[in-house]
């Protein structure tokens, strides 16, 4: 690695191997758990769809009626499709309404019933995979024949208005106006909601629920748009919360191009259960991998709650360990949109310098990843003019060390959500920048053991120290004791729990067992 | 040093204006957007605009155009209203501001046990940069959080906590104080969740016993009190060392003078 930084080569290839020593035990967890968000995602792909009249998504009316005659631990694959053979249904969403009706009983069938089962169900399930399959090809059609952005990073551009007819002229203007991404965010306490919401839907708060029908009408708005513009604008959602597999499978599904996807994030910032984050996370990225999906971390966050000098290091841990999870998960290096964010204290002397330190270690930690550069929004303070000028020196810091993606900052953020106005200023704010100093990180190399040099080895250094004590536990432990964040999360508490379960000897998802390759 | 007894309570009338580079020029600057194509005439309905706004002259000093038949504008110029500060009503703060050391000392003199204190962010609301930022050991802006203080005793129970997950936590606690900040205001969510909040422990606690309720965030109007039923409400810039200075003086300090 020729780096601009003079990382020692030891120190990084040890501070990986910490991260595989610390997050080993939690893939092996994840391995021998399932939960309901999981099983509803195998039932996704086989075909179930729609939602009762109350709007409970009829895979969750299933599992729960599985659950009720034989639990979880065998996986509902089987009893699903053994039922399915026994009341001779064609269709696996008629059988979640029967199951509803109370009208179903489930078994753990053995024998030659089983194998059939599994072979059904298997057979279902890879034709749901296959729709995946086609869906990735046909973005790498669309983006050879419209072309991708034409630099780096790609400007990332978020819409919010709730109502889905509105966030669709929004995000096309948005694409018109510059943005290479578009991202729409979610109603607020979606993430804990443990069901996806079915249809189009236009009331929402601070955001946009996340259904497979806005999913599917906003690709179509931006599929038009990308064929105006002459070049491929993605679309992407957010899958952290209690409903990560079902999300990415929806998202495959409807070709999505990128999902926010932490291995912590749920844990730490929505109390939401360890162990039901890391069994779901697991499979959610395993998906993504397969649907060429780019995950984004969340690394911002940290920095939103502790101070970004002295917590900076507990970001590259976490980035670290969303490596080591996503590898494991099958994702490749272009996949791994890894987060941080320009949120030092303009008032710290050298506030700059550091920024510039910060995001030069995670380009050179991870060279072949798609860093995803987040805008301040901590030390936004209501001050548009004092933002602005903040959102400039982001922007320049992201053009020096040549960041993936560009979130783009408002000077508003912690104001309002951002008018028409705001979105048109912070875009000049970006093209001049990148106008100006595009090719500036051809220059910009840091001093031999100067400033940002030291400083970059003295945050890896710390990254390494705090992977040092993690291992001696483990990463549930340290969690549990306040290691990431302020927040302690034990691992028998949390939102989700109850949705978790270990597999019995005869556990079978056929979903798992097609995207890791094996059997056939 | 003592200031020499004034005589006249009465305010006194002071009248400003907004000032530009001269006293009582009236300056202002407004930028907003029209939902218009840019042309002259655009550019004309921007200045009647202003006109109505009060400003006069109105110097249009830039307009831009954005996306298809919008116009961003920004306008100078002279306002012809006058501002009256004696008839400026803001909650002051009418209470002395202590350091750390200060609150312990007092909670350990006069209250002789350990003041106990929740917080939480109700509701969908998830963001917890308010309740953190004044109970975190962090604190804001070199000010330490409330965790930091000795004689306090503080729960931190995090984001979307439902209403009666907060009263059963305060009456474990046994809180002296519950302290609730919202952010999220869409809908004024965060007047709907604070009448809720305190609507709940006023129906908890008989009159009098109930925990102090103190609400905190960004898009507060703190003098608000009376209609969500709370004690006191805490805007932006609110500082730790502010809120323990307010909760000191209130439960301990004003309530054993008036006892005295």
């Amino acid at each position: 690695m020729i780096g601009k930084l003079d990382l020692d080569p030891v120190l990084v290839a040890r501070a990986r191997e910490l991260a595989a020593r610390a997050g080993a035990p939690v893939v092996e967890l994840a391995r021998s758990h399932t939960t309901v968000s999981v099983e509803r995602a195998v039932l996704r792909l086989a075909g179930v769809q729609g939602a009762d009249p109350d709007g409970i998504p009829w895979v969750n009316r299933l599992v729960d009626a599985v659950v009720a005659d034989v639990g979880l631990g065998h996986g509902v694959a089987v009893p699903v499709f053994d039922a399915l053979a026994r009341e001779q249904l064609a269709d696996v969403t008629l059988l979640a309404q029967k199951a509803a009706a109370g009208s179903v009983r489930f078994a753990v069938p053995a024998g030659r019933a089983a194998t059939t089962a599994r072979r059904a169900a298997r057979r279902a399930v890879a034709a749901g995979v296959r729709r995946i399959d086609r869906r990735r090809a046909e973005r790498e059609r669309l983006v050879r024949r419209f072309g991708d952005p034409p630099r780096r990073p790609w400007i990332y551009l978020i819409v919010a208005t709730g109502d889905i007819y509105e966030d669709i002229p929004q995000a096309q203007a948005a694409a018109r106006a510059g943005a290479d991404a578009i991202a729409v965010i979610r109603s607020t306490g979606q993430s804990l909601l443990d069901y996806v919401p079915e249809g189009a839907t236009r009331e929402g708060f601070a955001g946009t629920y996340a259904t497979q029908e806005n999913f599917r009408l906003m690709r179509a708005a931006l599929d038009e748009s990308s064929r105006e513009l002459g070049r491929y604008v993605r679309l992407t959602n957010y899958a952290s919360g209690l409903c990560m597999p079902e999300m990415a499978a929806l998202a495959g599904l409807e070709r999505l191009d990128m999902m926010l996807n932490d291995s912590m994030y749920g844990i730490l910032f929505r109390d939401i259960n360890p162990i039901r984050t890391f069994v779901d996370q697991r499979f959610s990225r395993q998906v993504h991998a397969r649907a060429g999906i780019i995950i984004n971390t969340g690394e911002d966050n940290y920095l939103t709650t502790a101070d970004a000098v002295d917590e900076a290091h507990t970001v590259t841990v976490s980035q670290l360990l969303n490596e080591y999870f996503a590898h494991e998960a099958g994702l490749a290096d272009w996949q791994l949109g890894l987060g941080h964010a320009f949120e030092v204290n303009p008032d710290v002397p050298e506030s700059l310098r550091l920024e510039l330190a910060h995001a030069l270690l995670a380009r050179e930690l991870f060279p072949d990843a798609p860093l995803k550069w987040m805008p301040p929004t901590k030390h936004m303070t209501g001050d548009v003019f004092r933002g602005n000028l903040l959102d400039g020196f982001f922007n320049l810091v992201g053009a020096l060390t040549g960041q993936g993606m560009l979130l783009v900052g408002m000077m508003t953020e912690a104001v309002v959500t951002p008018w028409l106005s705001d979105r048109d200023i912070a875009l000049q704010n970006v093209r001049y920048v990148l106008g100006a100093a595009g090719g500036l990180h051809e220059d910009f190399v840091p001093a031999s053991g100067g400033f940002i040099q030291q400083r970059a080895h003295q945050v890896l250094g710390s990254a390494v120290e705090l992977l040092e004590r993690v291992g001696e536990q483990s990463l549930l432990t340290a969690i549990g004791e306040g290691t990431f964040g302020i927040m302690k999360r034990p691992a028998d508490r949390g939102k989700g729990l109850d949705g978790v379960v270990r597999h019995e000897g005869d556990y079978y998802n056929p979903a798992v067992e097609i995207l890791e390759g094996a059997g056939s | 040093m003592t200031a020499a007894p004034e005589q006249a309570v009465v305010p006194e009338k002071q009248i400003v204006r907004p000032y530009g580079d001269t006293t009582g020029d009236g300056m202002v600057q407004v930028s907003f957007t029209l939902p218009l194509p840019h042309d002259k005439r655009a550019e004309g309905a921007a200045i009647q605009l202003a006109g109505k706004m009060g400003i006069d002259p109105a110097m249009l000093v830039h307009a831009r155009p954005m996306g298809d038949g919008f116009t961003f504008f920004v306008v100078y110029g002279r306002v012809n209203h006058l501002v009256d500060t004696s008839v400026v009503r803001v909650v002051e703060r009418d209470f002395p501001l202590l350091s750390a050391k200060e609150v312990n000392a007092v909670v350990k003199r006069q209250l002789r046990r350990k003041l106990s204190v929740v917080g939480a962010c109700i509701g969908t609301d998830a963001h917890t940069v308010g309740i953190d930022a004044i109970l975190n050991v962090k604190g804001i802006a070199g000010d330490k959080g409330l965790e930091y203080y000795r004689e306090l005793r503080v729960s931190n129970l995090g984001a979307q906590v439902s209403v009666p997950d907060l009263v059963a936590a305060a009456r474990a606690e046994q809180a002296d104080a519950v302290l609730v900040s919202q952010v999220v205001t869409q809908r004024d969510a965060h007047l709907h969740n604070t009448r809720e909040m305190s609507a709940a422990f006023r129906e908890a606690w008989p009159a009098g016993k109930r925990p102090l309720l103190i609400v905190g965030g960004p898009r507060f109007d703190e003098a608000m009190t009376a209609e969500l039923g709370v004690d006191r409400i805490f805007g932006r810039g609110t500082t730790p060392g502010e809120v323990a200075s307010y909760l000191v003086h209130t439960l301990i300090t004003s309530r054993r003078a008036a006892t005295v």
